[in-house]
Order: structure tokens, then C-alpha cells, then sequence
């Protein structure tokens, strides 16, 4: 009993400077957007301290300017949250849906040209993510290589208009995020014993039964992974809806931004960033517990 | 029994790569193996067998040649439409499933309906004795349970053949010998056809209803495991299965004169000319020297096995001659080393042996 004791005392103290590092770098930060959200708006940003609930009510009310008192939805702020969360979903999907046979390919190749293959899908790393959105601007741009190259093939004789539309945004953020799920998922598959297919096949199992049922749940944890790094970053996504969005389709991430900036609302901000951090949450929770329980359905 | 055909190929061949890097695993191989027997794939290291069993099992194709399953050509089939279902060596089982739903999944892939899936499984379970571990999984047995596993998972379909490849050669010996017994008695219970491979010859006398000796991509040899000892088709055959002694000598009238002097008399005809005699180690008898018949010896070395002593010798040509004999006889005759002796064969027991 002793001895137990001091074991637990010593782990304790042993795991004291990653307690007290992640107290000051998470938890601190938190609690001051925490506090923020419940103060009053400064006059020139910053804020005031008189309690107030007006950051959170603002999420979704907009108090009428001419009759003080009446609130309406603040219709703006609901078609962002919307927008953030159908763009960041459709991200991991589709980026799962590409993200999974890409590495298959990778994983089923030998070592040699596997190096070659994970190289080349890390490569976009190598260039600041400011400089590849603008890339990906130059592409789709009304006259961008995309659309020169189809007006000159004569597929199209107007220009497909992607620039600073809510598809726009979301080809980039799939195309940036595209690796952080590609990574951890044929870290998964590399795992995978490929003896595991003939059995499989061997006890009558068609293709598809031998990938949902064998494949699927065995790898899932790397998929699970690659989700979470794909729409954590997605939702919270500011730069690549900032330049591709043009400044009509905002995510919350410039919603925020603009309570810090412009709106001189910090309250505001801070509880629109409460509520981001909350739908992450819940996201993370719904889809560990749905994917679960298809395992266990087995 | 009736004599029926489970399974047969027919003139398999399979080669491995193309143009210069291609290699034949199989030769041209014909075999028929009937239905509930214990048929064994026995021979060295990159024979073949495990390839003549992916090709049964419908994982590699055969460059040219058939596989028949019940008469019914089933070539072209993948493995998911084939009657067949296999032990693999590693064993395969999944994960990230529970005993009793690695036992299930077979049946569940064919559709068969819920409550037939519990029964079976539970039977299975019952069959390899284990009822009580139903809900662990995998990662939680022992290699002795997870081969039973494996085994039951693979009886569950009841498939017409099963096939099981090196299935006991991650077990230690004790473990090993309990499986033996087990899957013989399973084989018997179930009725199902086994081929079985093993690289190991004890393995395969003891559990065969017949073996098939496989060289480098062929079959050398099928019958049944004393035919075999006996009469081993070939000089590979005689010295992979159990030791053997080897002797150079040439036809003569009435037998074969060894390069030692002796003429030693052989049942049966065969090519005059240059031959090597086989004698096993047990056939060998060895008496005071002077013996009438005997071939004179000197003893080189023996060595005690608990019942049985071997005697080694040496004959006046320098061939060399081992001799299995029962300890207690080998103490009354006072045998020493260095003691010249007469070495005789029991009747019958020498085979000339193509090279
Ligand atoms: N997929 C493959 N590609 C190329 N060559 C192969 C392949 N599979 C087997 N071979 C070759 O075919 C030959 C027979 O292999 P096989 O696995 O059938 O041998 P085996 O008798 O089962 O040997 P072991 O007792 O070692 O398992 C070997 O020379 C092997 O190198
Ligand atoms: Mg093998």
C-alpha cells in the first residue's frame, strides 16, 4: 500500500512539467477566452469589465437599432455557422474518400517507391500555406489555367465561375488538407496484415465485404486520426476562405477575426470562438461513438 | 468410404515471373486426392506445396493445367466461390473480432441466417474445446488457442476440402504432438477432406492416409506412408523420408555386387549396370564376424537413444553403414568400437534405387 502510494506521488511529480506546460499553453488561453465572452465590449476593442451576456446573445440575436430591446436572428452569423460546418464536413469527407485509396496505393507499393510516393505527398508542406491558396486562385480564376484551358479546348465558352464561391473555398481547404489524412490512414494501412485479404476472400467473402468488413474496421483508427486533423483545421479554416472566399463567403474564422478587428467586439469573438471549440466537441464525440458502434455491430 | 475424387489437378503448371526472372514452381503436377482422405504435401523447403495449395485454394492461377473440385472445373473461380477454405501457417485470424465471430464469419459471408450462424459457431467451438473463451479476443490466446481458432473458423462452412498449410510448425513439440492427435481425431469427427502440408516426415507418416513427395516443382512419389518407407520410389524419396543407407554397387546375377566385394541378393529386375542399393538403419543386422553371408565391418562409433542404439560402420570400400539396433541387443553382443564385425540385411529389406 506504501509502496503504491509513492509510486503515485512520483508519477505525479514526474508528469508535473507537462501538467503545468499544458495548464499555461491550453487551459490559460481558454480560460481568458472563457472570461472574455461573459465582459462587456470596449470602445476601441479590448474589453470592459461589467458582466454581460451580450457576446453570447449576439451569436445569434441582433438587437434592432432603431427599437433597443427587440432582437431578431442574426441571420449572417446562423448562414456562417452553417457554412463552416457543410464546408468542413464535406472537407473530410471527400478527403477521406480520396485520402483512403491514395494510401492504399502508397502502402501497397514496395518500400523503395513508397519513400517516393510519401515524399510527394508531403511536398506541399514544403510551401507556406498563404502562397499555395494563391495558387489555387490562380487556377480556378475566372481567367486562370483552368478556365483558359477549357475555353481553349472549347468545352466552355464562358467562364466557369469558381473564384469566391463556397466551391472554391472548399477545393482548397481539400486540397491543403488532403495530406493530414492521407498520412495517418496509410500509417494504418502499413500496419495492416495483408494476409488478413485472402482470409477473407477465402471464407466467401466478396470484395466490397472484405473492405468493409476486414479492411475498414481494422484500419479506422488512422481514419478516425486523419478526420480529426482534416476538419479540426476546416472549421476553424481563416486564410483559405479569406483569399478564395473572396470576403463574401466568410467561415467563422473570419467571423472572429472580424469581432477582434473591424467589429471591435471581443466578446463577441471570443464567444463565437467558445462556440467553434463546442461544435468541434461535439463533432469529434458524435462521429468516435457512430463509427464505434458500427465496430461492435461487427 | 467410397472412393470418390475430391479434389484433382490435372497437368498444373505454374511459373512465377516473366522472360528471364520466370521460375517454375510447378511442373506439369497431377494428383488425385479422394474424398475424406488425409492427404499429405510433403518435401523441402521451395518444393512447391504451398503453391499447389494457393492454386487449390484459388489465390494464384495456374499458368496452364486444371483444378477440378468434385469433378467440376473450378480454375477460373476466385477463392470466395470455392468450397475450400484453408489454415493459413500464420494463422489470419482478425483482430479486431472476438473468438466466436472469427469462427461465425464464413458462415455470415455465405448468408447463412442468425440462429444457424450461433449454432454452428458454438459447435465449432465446442469441437476445438473452446467454449469458454468465446467472447475473448484474439490478442488475448496463446498460440496453441489461436490455432484452434483457426481450425474451427476454417470447419465452420464445412467446406469439401479443407486445406492447412504447416499448420503446427509455430508450435513447440509438446503442443505439437496434442494438434497431431487433435487433428486427426477432427478430420475423423468431420469427414472432411484434409491436405495437409508439412516439411516434416515424422509429421507426415504418422497422420497420412497418403503423402505425396514433392521435389522442386514435382511430385516424385504418391502413396501411402508405408508404401513410401518401404518402397520409396527414388533415391530423394529413400533419404527424405527417414535415414537410409546408401550403398555404390553394379547388377550381378541374382543381385547387386557392392563396390565392397559382397553380392547381396535383390527381389525383382532391373537395369543392368551401375545401381545404388538402400538399406534402412532398422534392416540391419550385425553379427560376430565371419558370420556366413556377412559383409565384414569394422565399428566406428555408436551412440545410445534410450531403446535404440546406433552402431556405426564402416565396410572395406569405406562406405559407410549405420544400424539401428535395440539397446539390450547391442549390450549382450559386447559390440566395441573398433571390434570388426559382419553386417547382414534382413530379407527383402534392400531396394535398387534409380538415382
Ligand atoms: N509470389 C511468388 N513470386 C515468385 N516466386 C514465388 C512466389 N511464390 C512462390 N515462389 C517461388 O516458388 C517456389 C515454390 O514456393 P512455395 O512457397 O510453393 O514453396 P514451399 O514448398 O511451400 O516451401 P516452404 O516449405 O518453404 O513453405 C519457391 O522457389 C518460391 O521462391
Ligand atoms: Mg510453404
Amino acid at each position: 500500500m506504501a509502496i503504491g502510494k509513492d509510486r503515485t506521488r512520483r508519477n505525479w511529480l514526474l508528469s508535473a512539467p507537462a501538467l503545468i506546460l499544458l495548464t499555461l499553453a491550453a487551459a490559460g488561453p481558454l480560460l481568458i477566452m472563457v472570461v472574455y465572452s461573459f465582459l462587456s465590449p470596449g470602445q476601441y476593442g479590448n474589453v470592459q469589465w461589467i458582466f454581460s451576456l451580450e457576446g453570447w446573445r449576439s451569436i445569434l440575436f441582433t438587437e434592432d437599432i432603431f427599437e433597443p430591446g427587440k432582437y431578431t436572428l442574426a441571420d449572417a452569423h446562423l448562414t456562417i455557422l452553417m457554412r463552416s460546418l457543410k464546408l468542413s464536413l464535406l472537407t473530410t469527407l471527400i478527403t477521406a474518400l480520396v485520402g483512403f485509396p491514395t494510401a492504399w496505393f502508397i502502402a501497397t507499393k514496395p518500400p523503395k517507391t513508397r519513400v517516393l510516393w510519401l515524399f510527394l505527398i508531403t511536398i506541399p508542406f514544403w510551401t507556406n500555406l498563404l502562397i499555395r491558396t494563391f495558387a489555387i486562385n490562380e487556377v480556378i480564376r475566372n481567367e486562370g489555367l483552368l478556365n483558359s484551358f477549357l475555353l481553349w479546348a472549347g468545352l466552355i465558352t464562358e467562364p466557369l465561375r469558381i473564384i469566391y464561391t463556397d466551391t472554391a473555398v472548399f477545393i482548397g481547404m481539400a486540397y491543403v488538407y488532403l495530406p493530414f489524412m492521407v498520412l495517418p490512414i496509410f500509417a494504418a494501412i502499413d500496419r495492416f496484415d495483408m494476409r488478413l485479404l485472402e482470409a477473407g476472400f477465402d471464407l466467401y467473402a466478396s470484395r466490397l465485404q472484405v473492405l468493409r468488413r476486414v479492411i475498414l474496421p481494422i484500419v479506422k483508427p488512422g481514419i478516425i486520426a486523419g478526420s480529426i486533423l482534416v476538419f479540426t483545421p476546416s472549421i476553424g479554416a481563416y486564410v483559405i476562405p479569406r483569399i478564395l472566399g473572396g470576403g463574401k463567403n466568410l467561415m467563422v474564422g473570419n467571423l472572429i477575426d472580424l469581432q477582434f478587428g473591424q467589429g471591435r467586439n471581443w466578446p463577441l469573438g471570443a464567444a463565437l470562438g467558445m462556440t467553434l471549440l463546442v461544435i468541434v466537441m461535439i463533432a469529434l464525440a458524435v462521429y468516435t461513438r457512430v463509427t464505434n458502434r458500427e465496430n461492435d455491430r461487427g | 468410404m467410397p472412393n470418390k475424387i475430391a479434389v484433382e489437378a490435372r497437368n498444373a503448371v505454374k511459373v512465377f515471373g516473366q522472360g528471364d526472372t520466370s521460375h517454375s514452381a510447378l511442373n506439369d503436377v497431377s494428383i488425385s486426392i479422394k474424398q475424406g482422405e488425409f492427404f499429405t504435401l510433403l518435401g523441402p523447403s521451395g518444393c512447391g506445396k504451398t503453391t499447389l495449395l494457393r492454386l487449390i485454394a484459388g489465390f494464384e492461377t495456374p499458368t496452364s493445367g486444371q483444378i477440378l473440385l468434385d469433378g467440376a472445373d473450378i480454375t477460373a473461380l476466385p477463392p470466395n466461390k470455392r468450397a475450400v477454405n484453408t489454415v493459413f501457417q500464420s494463422y489470419a485470424l482478425f483482430p479486431h473480432l472476438t473468438v466466436a465471430q472469427n469462427v461465425g464469419f464464413g458462415l455470415q459471408m455465405q448468408g447463412r441466417p442468425k440462429a444457424e450462424v450461433k449454432a454452428t459457431t458454438a459447435e465449432m467451438l465446442a469441437l476445438v474445446k473452446l467454449d469458454a473463451m468465446a467472447d475473448r479476443k484474439i490478442s488475448q490466446l496463446s498460440g496453441g488457442q489461436q490455432q484452434r481458432v483457426a481450425l474451427a473458423r476454417a470447419l465452420a462452412p464445412k467446406p469439401k476440402v479443407l486445406l492447412l498449410d504447416e499448420p503446427l510448425s509455430a508450435l513447440d513439440a509438446k503442443l505439437r504432438k496434442d494438434m497431431q492427435i487433435e487433428l486427426k481425431r477432427l478430420q475423423h469427427e468431420t469427414g472432411i477432406t484434409f491436405i495437409f502440408v508439412t516439411h516434416d516426415q515424422e509429421e507426415a507418416l504418422t497422420m497420412s492416409d497418403r503423402i505425396a513427395v514433392m521435389s522442386a516443382g514435382n511430385i516424385l512419389q504418391i502413396g501411402a506412408p508405408r508404401d513410401i518407407y518401404v518402397k520409396p520410389a527414388n533415391r530423394f524419396v529413400a533419404s527424405f523420408i527417414g535415414e537410409t543407407n546408401f550403398l555404390p554397387g553394379t547388377t550381378a546375377p541374382g543381385g547387386v555386387r557392392l563396390d565392397c566385394g559382397a553380392t547381396v541378393a535383390v527381389d525383382g529386375s532391373f537395369m543392368p549396370g551401375k545401381v545404388t542399393l538402400a538399406v534402412r538403419p532398422e534392416q540391419v543386422r550385425v553379427q560376430g564376424a565371419g558370420t556366413a553371408g556377412a559383409i565384414p565391418a569394422i565399428i566406428t562409433n555408436w551412440v545410445y537413444f534410450g531403446t535404440d542404439t546406433h552402431c556405426y560402420l564402416v565396410l572395406s570400400d569405406g562406405s559407410p553403414v549405420v544400424a539401428r539396433l535395440q539397446s539390450p541387443a547391442m549390450g549382450e553382443a559386447g559390440l566395441e568400437i573398433g571390434a570388426s564385425v559382419g553386417v547382414t540385411f534382413a530379407p527383402g529389406a534392400a531396394q535398387v534405387l534409380k538415382d
